[in-house]
């Protein structure tokens, strides 16, 4: 969300699922969504069915590059290298939208600069992918009628992942691939609420409605409302609560419905300081891993099917959740609990129904404000903007930077001149293979969810490896052996894949009861949005007497 | 279907043609089908193979109605309405057709779950007995062969929505296809494997389109066979999907405080109706309760 | 498509029999395209590759059939429901030799192959009734041989079951053409005049001369020339050629496709066999002229995969004309062997068939003109109908003549051609009249979708009016000929038997009823009457009235004459 919020305002994808049916080459960057966005990828095979292109960026040759026309298997974490050398192969080739670069953004110049070292030899060097295969994705996205440049976990996921974000931004903006139908750049969020979490202000810079903190008239509106004081700086990131527990500085914590002993990068660490806590509350529907380490565990609701209120997915639709069941034993509505703890920490809140707490909240988001219930019931939800009760915006953003009046077109957007940095952890000879870690089809984050029900599917973890390096180590399917990082070790069985290069491994993190893969990730942080470096650690692999 | 605003459509009128149904006229915008025309499944042409999210296959050929001018039945389902057709959607020819079919069909596939079957039966005056104790049928043994869903072929009528589901129209997995010609022509996987040895995804698009019961979750099977399973004492209620961020639209069915399906609305602008594994069989952790 | 990789490798041999048709794979490379489009496009060379298999190995193997789904992105799923669609594909290890032994109407009579040997299966019809009874001989290998043969008795069949080698056949145009020489032919003109690829010959009689003409008065001069004459499509629905061309001349989606339908497969016919044996060059030079005059870039001639003579004789003519610079440029014709499905003569299942999927039927509309073989504009022309269009171009001709497959109890079977008008009677006795001692009982007019009519109909005026006025057709021009000995009973249990194993299993009424149909039949014969008529009646009617398309509306027609008209249960 930081990136895109950098370049345009906003933090939210450009663009709608049904306007990736009318692409014409639809790039999936370091997302395979095939398994961890399927629905979505529905709509991306809408538009293959009717002869739009489709490249795929992944080290892996993964589910969703098996539908692809071109995929491009870059080296892990050799992201901005690939987009700066297809930035400077549209540029030297005249592919570049002039028109838009003039009219509707900032520091072209100094980008252009900042790409002409990356020729397609180098780029292709660094990268790891055919320099044929560069060219003619940057045809194609830049000669299209409309492109869709989607990404996950694979862009963000890194040391660098806003610096990421920014240079998949540049190429949009290079190319006028976005603010019109069927163009624009669409992050598919990991999880259910990431987008509504971020609208709801979880965020330690926002307010709801992505409101600056630091914005004293933004802020004051809610202080009326709230009647109370909010501190004026940002608050802290998850990565720096860490920090600031390992300072001692944070002492007292609320969790609601996170696992962070198991989903946090470099795990034991967070293990730790999450036990040196003075204080640790758990709000959760499991006992989780997490609620172990608690000194109070509030048992609450799951929000998708006992209780009520909205989610925002990744186009931006606010959508209704509804109470189907009635949540077992002493478990109860979380925002009962809440009300019930702000009444014993003194605060009086004047809410009835959780449509109360909706209508609080489209008198001080602008975006929301024409999000009535009744309205997200009779038009089965609706995507932010919605500035009034009787106008819907277009299913696109930033449609702005095609005015034809300066006027009218807002602040430009500007470009972002992003270096390459390798990952934070290198090969070593001690750690010679590159471990990435992602999703499988059926199966979610810690499993906290997705264990309970019987997937025919369900592998468990496996450390995946290519057929060559399995030749090489002697090892064959099933096999258990030993994972080491510079941080921890795990045994796990052996898959062959050959979606696999040479040199990369892959397992999930689904199965941290089993075998924990975060005792090997990397808590390399990116220093904007505090997202850990799940994508990319040093390991080595070996085989057990 | 997607809210998008006024401004952004082609506002341009759509053009339009005139028929003759039944005797009256109707005008309706061009590439209608008849049955649409005539009010799609809550109409009063009946339709089998017919479903929200796939296009027609008109194989079962339930819908035909007359179409003057043309030698055989037409398909309502999928015949556009053209400028100065003249329409019967019932006549002593239509009405042997629909006849025939429903015999056809009864006497050699089990339709005990398929939906309106035994009043279009009074309705047309269907007759299964003069087929003899000895028509071929298709029944063949229930393939039990995952934890998450049954197919019963024995129940199959061909409508092809599950394969389409599956292929081209939305999952594209292509793991179940027809196989076979003529009274032998059957949904398959390659050689007939097992579903966990074919590529199957378990996404359950097949079961949601289903319309005669041939593919079920294996719960409702499962409340079926112990005769807990009822209908009537089901809530469905729409909520969103907690896993991941997509945002798909489903449908709860609980019976006694306990989801027992989840499907998704045909018309949800984002899943057409189809959802993945996870969204269609992963609620057990909301409902893995004490005692 | 989802990929469940399999351990199991094809063998070298299949791997040779993909590549020769997919060219070797060039996907080892883990940056190579991994599919996509440029894979999806090819999805049509799946026929081929099949048959490539077929021919090689005798079998489609799961192994192969994996393999093929990876190098076309096609999936195993689809591919297996392909191959299982079509009756000379096995998906199960079979012998290498396989003896296809024709059990249709005629051969049935001729007697001698209904208690198969060993190693020989039942086929529908052949398409060489004239030489019956029939077998198609297949041996898998490299390079595998298929070799049809006609006159095959008992003895000489359990033989071939037994693995005897075959020796080429030979020609027997005389015996196929009776009318042979006779200078007043115009379709068979060619018949039994030397070798029929001899390019020199053909063109020094008058071969290319249509052409010529057809590139002078233009493709519109082409179409009224045509529409003049009267050309109707000789498939079966009698639909005016010229309208059709003009129809998809009109259409603004290029390329336009032209289809040849040569998927021969109604019980009783084999003219076009003996058109293209006797005059291939004369084809290739008709579909140019229809691709000139219909704006079509792309040809196809979709053969039924039973007549592999036919088709190294056009491939020949087709290397020849290319070699001349006929073919290649604007227009080049590419030939599909079907696979053994009747159903595929239909002309939406044909474009199914070509472009790699089960050869069920589209629905119409939209109909071939508008959106036809890979969703553009195409003509679907039957051979006989091409074959007349250059006597039509060089004004030699009307074009009232017509060919009939004279089978049965005649004294000489073969195709023989007139000029419309003559009398049912009278075309009986072009071919020698009844062969001694028979008598009338029926003569079966249209093959299996065709109608029986009684002895009395030999009056009967063959033209379209005339036959259309008596409720009949006729169809692909079969005229099947039942003496006395024939069990009527018999012969319209094969002809519901037929339909069974025929229909794509794609609509209701077809699916179904052609199997309720048979059933009744079997009733019928065993002596049970109660309501069976009815129950027939009303079965026939639905799939008549109801089904998809042409085979379903008239797997019946046969059947109904000889109840309703021949009686052959009142007896």
């Amino acid at each position: 969300m930081v990136g895109l919020a950098t370049v345009f305002g906003a933090g939210g994808g450009t663009s709608s699922y049904a306007e990736a049916e009318a692409a014409d080459v639809i790039v999936m960057w370091g997302s395979n969504a095939r398994n961890a966005h399927p629905i979505y990828f529905h709509h991306v095979l809408q538009a293959v069915r009717r002869g739009a292109k489709l490249f795929v960026v992944d080290p892996r040759r993964s589910e969703t590059a098996q539908f692809a026309d071109r995929w491009l298997g870059l080296e892990v974490g050799t992201d901005i290298a690939l987009s700066n050398t297809i930035a400077r192969e549209i540029i030297t080739a005249g592919l570049a939208h002039a028109d838009f670069i003039r009219n509707a953004t900032t520091g072209f110049e100094e980008y252009a600069a900042s790409v002409e070292g990356w020729t397609l030899e180098r780029g292709s060097e660094v990268t790891g992918v055919p320099a044929d295969a560069i060219r003619e994705l940057a045809h194609a996205y830049a000669g299209a009628t409309a492109a869709q440049l989607c990404w996950t976990l694979g862009i963000t996921e890194h040391h660098n992942g806003v610096d990421n974000v920014l240079s998949l931004c540049n190429l949009a903006l290079l190319t006028g691939q976005v603010g019109r139908y069927g163009a624009g750049l669409s992050p598919l969020r990991g999880q259910n609420n990431v987008q509504g979490g971020g609208d709801m202000g979880a965020l330690p810079n926002k307010l709801p409605g992505f409101q600056d903190v630091e914005d004293d008239v933004a802020r004051a509106k809610f202080e009326a409302e709230w009647a109370t004081t909010i501190p004026a700086t940002d608050g802290w990131h998850l990565t720096e609560m860490f920090d600031a527990m390992e300072r001692g500085d944070l002492r007292s914590l609320l969790v609601v419905g996170e696992n962070p002993a198991q989903s946090e990068a470099d795990v034991s660490r967070a293990v730790d300081l999450l036990g040196g806590l003075d204080h640790l509350v758990v709000l959760d529907i499991h006992r989780t891993k997490t609620a172990e380490l608690a000194d109070v565990v509030l048992p609450g609701s799951a929000s998708w099917c006992e209780s009520d209120g909205t989610v925002t997915n990744s186009e931006r639709r606010v959508q209704r959740v509804r109470k189907a069941l009635d949540p077992p034993g002493a478990a109860r509505d979380d925002i009962d609990i809440l009300l019930d703890l702000a009444t014993r920490l003194g605060h009086d809140w004047p809410y009835d129904t959780h449509e109360d707490v909706w209508n609080e909240l489209r008198r001080l988001s602008p975006m929301h404000a024409g999000m009535s219930w009744d309205r997200l019931e009779s038009l089965g939800g609706i995507q932010w903007p919605c500035y009034s009760d009787d106008t819907l915006e277009p299913p696109f953003l930033h449609g702005r930077l095609w005015a034809a009046d300066p006027a009218d077109r807002g602040r430009p957007a500007p470009f972002s001149s992003v270096t390459h940095v390798p990952p934070a952890e290198p090969i070593t000879d001690e750690f010679p293979m590159r471990l990435t870690t992602g999703r499988r089809l059926d199966s979610y984050n810690t499993g906290v969810q997705s264990g309970g029900y019987r997937s025919p599917t369900r592998l468990g973890e496996t450390i995946d490896i290519s057929p060559a390096d399995a030749r090489s180590l002697e090892l064959t399917d099933g096999e258990f052996v030993r994972v080491t990082s510079p941080r921890g070790s795990v045994e796990a069985p052996v898959r062959i894949d050959r979606g696999l290069r040479a040199g990369l491994v892959f397992m999930t993190f689904h199965f941290p009861d089993e075998i924990d893969v975060n005792q090997l990730t990397i808590d390399a942080t990116d220093p904007k949005s505090g997202t850990a470096e799940f994508k990319a650690a040093a390991v080595r692999i070996e085989k057990l007497p | 279907m997607n809210d998008v605003p006024v401004s952004i459509r082609d506002t341009d009128p759509l053009p339009t043609v005139t028929a003759t149904i039944d005797g009256a006229d109707v005008t309706v915008a061009a590439g209608t089908t008849i049955l649409q025309a005539c009010g799609g499944r809550d109409g009063e042409i009946p339709t089998l193979c017919y479903g929200d999210t796939i296009t027609p296959k008109n194989a079962c050929r339930l819908c035909v109605v007359e179409v003057e001018g043309s030698r055989a039945l037409a398909p309502a389902c999928s015949r556009p309405v053209e400028a100065d057709m003249v329409v019967r959607t019932r006549s002593e020819r239509v009405d042997h057709a629909r006849r025939m079919v429903l015999e056809f069909l009864g006497s050699s596939v089990d339709l005990s779950l398929t939906a309106n079957v035994t009043a279009w039966n009074a309705q047309y005056g269907v007759d299964l007995d003069r087929y003899g104790a000895d028509a071929a049928t298709v029944a063949r043994p229930v393939k039990v062969d995952n934890d998450l869903y049954v197919r019963d072929y024995s129940k199959c009528i061909l409508c092809y929505q599950c394969v389409d589901a599956c292929g081209e129209q939305w999952q594209h997995s292509f793991v179940i296809e027809i196989a076979g010609r003529g009274f032998d022509a059957h949904v398959s996987t390659e050689h007939d494997v097992t579903l966990p040895d074919s590529a199957c995804v378990y996404c359950g698009n097949c079961i949601q389109v289903c319309p005669t019961g041939a593919l079920v979750p294996a719960v409702e099977f499962d409340m079926r066979a112990a005769g807990t399973w009822d209908e009537d004492r089901q809530v469905v209620t729409e909520t969103i999907c907690g896993f991941c961020g997509v945002g798909c639209g489903l449908e709860l069915h609980v019976q006694d405080n306990t989801i027992v399906k989840v499907t998704s609305p045909p018309d949800n602008p984002i899943t057409h109706g189809n959802l993945c594994i996870k969204g269609r069989f992963g609620f057990q952790h909301a409902q893995n309760r004490p005692g | 498509m989802d990929l469940k990789t399999r351990e199991v490798e094809p063998t070298p041999a299949e791997r040779a029999a993909i590549d020769a048709v997919l060219g070797t794979d060039e996907s080892q490379g883990a940056h190579d395209r991994t599919g996509g489009q440029s894979s999806r496009v090819r999805r049509h060379l799946l026929l081929p590759t099949l048959h490539a298999l077929n021919d090689r190995v005798g079998w489609i193997s799961p192994p192969a059939i994996d393999h093929v789904a990876e190098r076309l992105d096609v999936s195993p799923a689809e591919i297996h429901g392909v191959v299982t669609f079509y009756g000379l594909f096995s998906t199960h290890e079979r012998p290498a030799r396989q003896v296809h032994v024709c059990v249709d109407l005629v051969c049935r009579i001729e007697g001698g192959t209904r208690i198969l040997p060993d190693g020989a299966h039942p086929s529908p019809c052949l398409g060489m009734c004239e030489q019956a009874p029939a077998v198609l001989v297949t041996d898998a290998g490299d390079p595998g041989r298929r070799t049809a043969m006609g006159g095959v008795m008992g003895d000489q069949l359990k033989e071939l079951a037994a693995g005897m080698p075959v020796s080429a056949p030979e020609r027997r145009t005389t015996a196929s053409v009776p009318q042979a020489a006779d200078p007043g032919l115009v379709l068979l003109r060619r018949a039994g005049g030397g070798d029929p690829l001899d390019f020199d010959a053909w063109v020094a009689d008058g071969g290319l001369r249509a052409l010529d003409r057809a590139r002078e008065v233009g493709p519109e001069g082409v179409i009224e020339l045509i529409d003049a004459a009267g050309l109707l499509g000789r498939g079966g629905a009698a639909f005016p050629t010229a309208r059709k061309w003009r129809a998809v001349r009109g259409q603004g989606a290029t390329p336009r496709h032209l289809v040849c339908n040569a998927d021969e497969s109604e019980p009783g016919t084999f003219k076009d066999r003996v058109l293209i044996e006797n005059d291939p060059f004369a084809l290739l030079e008709s579909m140019t002229i229809a691709a000139l005059a219909a704006d079509c870039a792309r040809g196809w001639i979709y053969l039924r995969g039973e007549y592999p003579g036919v088709e190294a004789t056009l491939m020949s003519a087709i290397e020849r004309f290319r070699a001349e610079g006929i073919l290649g440029a604007d227009f080049d014709i590419t030939i599909r062997r079907g696979a053994g499905a009747y159903i595929c003569g239909e002309e939406t299942a044909i474009f199914n068939s070509i472009e790699g999927f089960r050869g069920e039927p589209r629905n119409k509309p939209p109909y071939p003109f508008e959106v036809g073989l890979f969703g553009a504009p195409t003509v679907v022309n039957n051979v006989e109908t091409l074959m007349n269009v250059p006597s039509i171009v060089l004004g030699r001709t009307t074009s009232n003549r017509r060919l009939f497959c004279l089978s049965g109890a005649v004294a000489v079977p073969g195709v023989y051609e007139v000029e419309l008008g003559l009398t049912l009677g009278d075309l009986i006795g072009l071919a020698g009249g009844l062969r001694p001692g028979s008598e009338l009982q029926a003569i079966l007019l249209g093959g299996a979708a065709g109608r029986y009519v009684a002895p009395d109909a030999t009056d009967l005026v063959l033209d379209d009016d005339s036959i259309r006025a008596a409720g009949l057709t006729l169809g692909s021009g079969v005229v099947m000929v039942v003496d006395q000995h024939v069990d009527l009973v018999d012969q319209i249990r094969r002809i519901a038997a037929f339909f069974r194993d025929e229909s794509c299993g794609q609509c209701v009424p077809c699916r179904v009823g052609t199997v309720r149909q048979e059933e009744v039949l079997e009733r019928l014969a065993n002596g049970v009457r109660d309501g069976q008529v009815e129950l027939l009646a009303d079965i026939g009617r639905a799939m008549t009235d109801a089904s998809i398309c042409g085979l379903g509306q008239t797997a019946h027609h046969a059947i109904e004459s000889a109840v309703v008209t021949l009686g052959v249960f009142r007896r």
